[in-house]
């Protein structure tokens, strides 16, 4: 990883020793028959959280409300101890929580390489555009391949990597990694959650929501699962152990689903991210 | 393969992109009933190929031939009335009208009658004949305790359920499926898969099927072919292809698949 200075920092009047982020009592509607219901977790300075249920448990609505994606409408979002809820995206992503794949937009008419030096250079510097695309075709080789080629005709998972890329390479202090393997091959996925590691050993938090339930277990600390909105566990990964099939509605505990799981799910899955959307 | 002629033969399919060649002499073939995967890296090539055979590229080299018959100039509308169905990677489904509209409105799409527009949202009407084949099709998906719920309301495995229904509703003799499970959970990615089997037992469709999901590819399909950078790298049979060494290094790496 190049050498520089995060652009992001902790709020003012941040305490030491609050968690990075913690919901408290948060409630939320998506679609018309779907919610999650007082949802409290925590995520410590250094951790890695895996969050976990079924579709439509209200995993996505979750990683959304702590990256500023969603409002609750109740309950509260802190940032190192201090109420943040509400608060615009790019306010939080400059408190140092970025949310994967949605965290920044992608433009289809640029080219992949205009594309990433929008950002690198916001993140390092004009001269440290070079030694991020490096860093980034390194990662991504496909994307190297095709950088002057422009965004809306790559391919799915080319566009998901390009999505990945952009904040893979200046990690954020916490980076909510909402079902990053989506639409990638077996072998591209693996580099994926290699590079989250190195990512983590670096000094960022995670949050991550995978359907890949081993991905995520593999490199969680602490588990949260939810079930059909509310949380029903909460703690060290290592307990999760038989307590999952119990608690996690088809899953056992070496992350194999077994039977049928009681959620709904949301209708419109956006597995190319944010193709021209807007910067928020 | 038999002598009977398959009923998708693609031959030596070429597609370029300034520059760039997607697909190199692509040769790939469906038998009738059949379940073939087509697997590869990101940007191989798969999605282009859909879209050739679909109508919606154009290949710069190559032919599509369809129950014998060449098909590599036709219209996309044309090919959909032949017998090819698909479903796509996003979901299009639209809220507000229930499970059990949406298969009507793709019957009377593939009618192309008079009443369509006139009477596209008028299903209060419904003939016998639409009734039935709508209901069929929602006891095939196992969708008829949910067929009048609103799509909105619905799980994503089911909402994919109910795309796939409505490519049934044309009466495909060939469905092309991009990436379907993507986004599923396991559960959910079992119940389409079963489902899935299910149409190609009872139906007789044939299936072809691109996925990255190894395992649920291998559940189901009996032959694979594997893209990489728009060059067929191997066919064959489903086991044999997934225990190639160039397969593993190009596309799987070293996780495990079981036998
Ligand atoms: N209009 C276009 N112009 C230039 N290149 C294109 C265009 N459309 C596709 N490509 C390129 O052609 C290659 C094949 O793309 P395609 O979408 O077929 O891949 P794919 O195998 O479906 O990949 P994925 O698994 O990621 O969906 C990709 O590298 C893509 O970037
Ligand atoms: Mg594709």
């Amino acid at each position: 990883m190049t050498a520089v200075e995060p652009k992001s920092s902790p709020p003012r009047g941040a305490s030491d020793t609050a968690p990075l982020l913690e919901l408290r009592n948060v409630y939320a509607a998506y679609g018309p028959f779907r919610a999650v219901f007082d949802v409290s977790l925590s995520i410590a300075p250094g951790s890695v959280v895996a969050l976990l249920g079924s579709n439509g448990a209200g995993k996505t609505t979750i990683a959304r409300i702590a990256s500023g994606l969603l409002k609750p409408t109740r309950g509260q979002v802190f940032v190192d101890g201090v109420d943040v809820t509400g608060i615009r995206t790019f306010r939080l992503t400059r408190l140092g929580v970025t949310h994967a794949p949605e965290g920044r937009s992608v433009f289809a008419s640029l080219t992949v390489e205009e594309n990433l030096t929008l950002v690198f250079r916001q993140e390092a510097g004009r001269k440290g555009v070079q030694a991020s695309l490096d860093r980034a075709f390194e990662l991504f080789p496909r994307l190297g391949e095709r950088r002057n080629q422009n965004a809306g005709s790559l391919s799915g998972g080319e566009q998901r990597m390009l999505s990945l890329a952009r904040v893979m390479v200046h990690p954020p202090r916490l980076l909510i990694a909402d079902e990053l393997s989506l639409g990638l091959a077996p072998i591209v996925v693996d580099e994926v959650y290699r590079t989250l590691e190195k990512i983590r050993d670096s000094g960022t938090s995670l949050l991550i929501v995978e359907q890949h339930v081993h991905h995520a277990l593999a490199l969680a600390d602490q588990v949260v699962v939810l079930t059909k909105g509310q949380v029903s566990f909460d703690g060290p990964a290592d307990d999760l152990g038989d307590l999952a099939a119990r608690l996690m509605p088809g899953v056992a505990s070496d992350g194999q689903l077994v039977e049928p799981a009681a959620g709904v799910g949301i209708l419109t899955p956006e597995p190319n991210g944010s193709a021209d959307h807007p910067p928020t | 393969m038999n002598q009977q002629s398959p009923l998708l033969d693609a031959n030596e399919i070429t597609k370029r992109f300034s520059g760039i060649t997607a697909l190199d002499s692509v040769n790939l073939d469906v038998a009738e009933h059949e379940i073939v995967g087509l697997i590869g890296p990101n940007g191989a090539g798969k999605t282009t190929f859909f879209n050739c055979l679909l109508g919606m590229l154009r290949p710069d080299d190559g032919e599509v031939l369809f129950n014998g018959q060449d098909i590599t100039k036709l219209p996309v509308y044309k090919r959909a009335r032949l017998g090819f169905g698909r479903t796509f990677q996003r979901i299009e489904l639209f809220s507000g009208l229930t499970v059990r509209e949406h298969l009507l409105i793709a019957e009377r799409v593939r009618r192309g009658d008079g009443r369509l527009w006139k009477d596209f949202l008028n299903l209060a009407k419904t003939r016998p004949e639409e009734s039935a084949a709508a209901e069929a099709t929602l006891e095939l998906l196992e969708l008829t305790d949910v067929a009048d719920a609103p799509v909105e309301s619905l799980s994503l495995g089911k909402g994919r359920l109910v795309e796939l229904g409505r490519a049934l509703m044309t009466e495909p003799k060939l469905l092309l499926l991009d990436e379907p499970s993507s986004g599923l959970d396991q559960v959910e990615t079992r119940a389409l898969t079963d489902v899935l089997r299910v149409v190609n037992r009872q139906r007789g469709t044939a299936i072809l099927l691109v996925e990255h999901d190894v395992e649920m590819v291998q559940s189901v399909a009996q032959r694979l072919y594997v893209l990489d950078f728009g060059v067929l790298i191997a066919s064959g049979l489903t086991d044999e292809v997934l225990a190639d060494k160039a397969v593993r290094a190009a596309y799987i790496g070293d996780i495990a698949v079981s036998s």
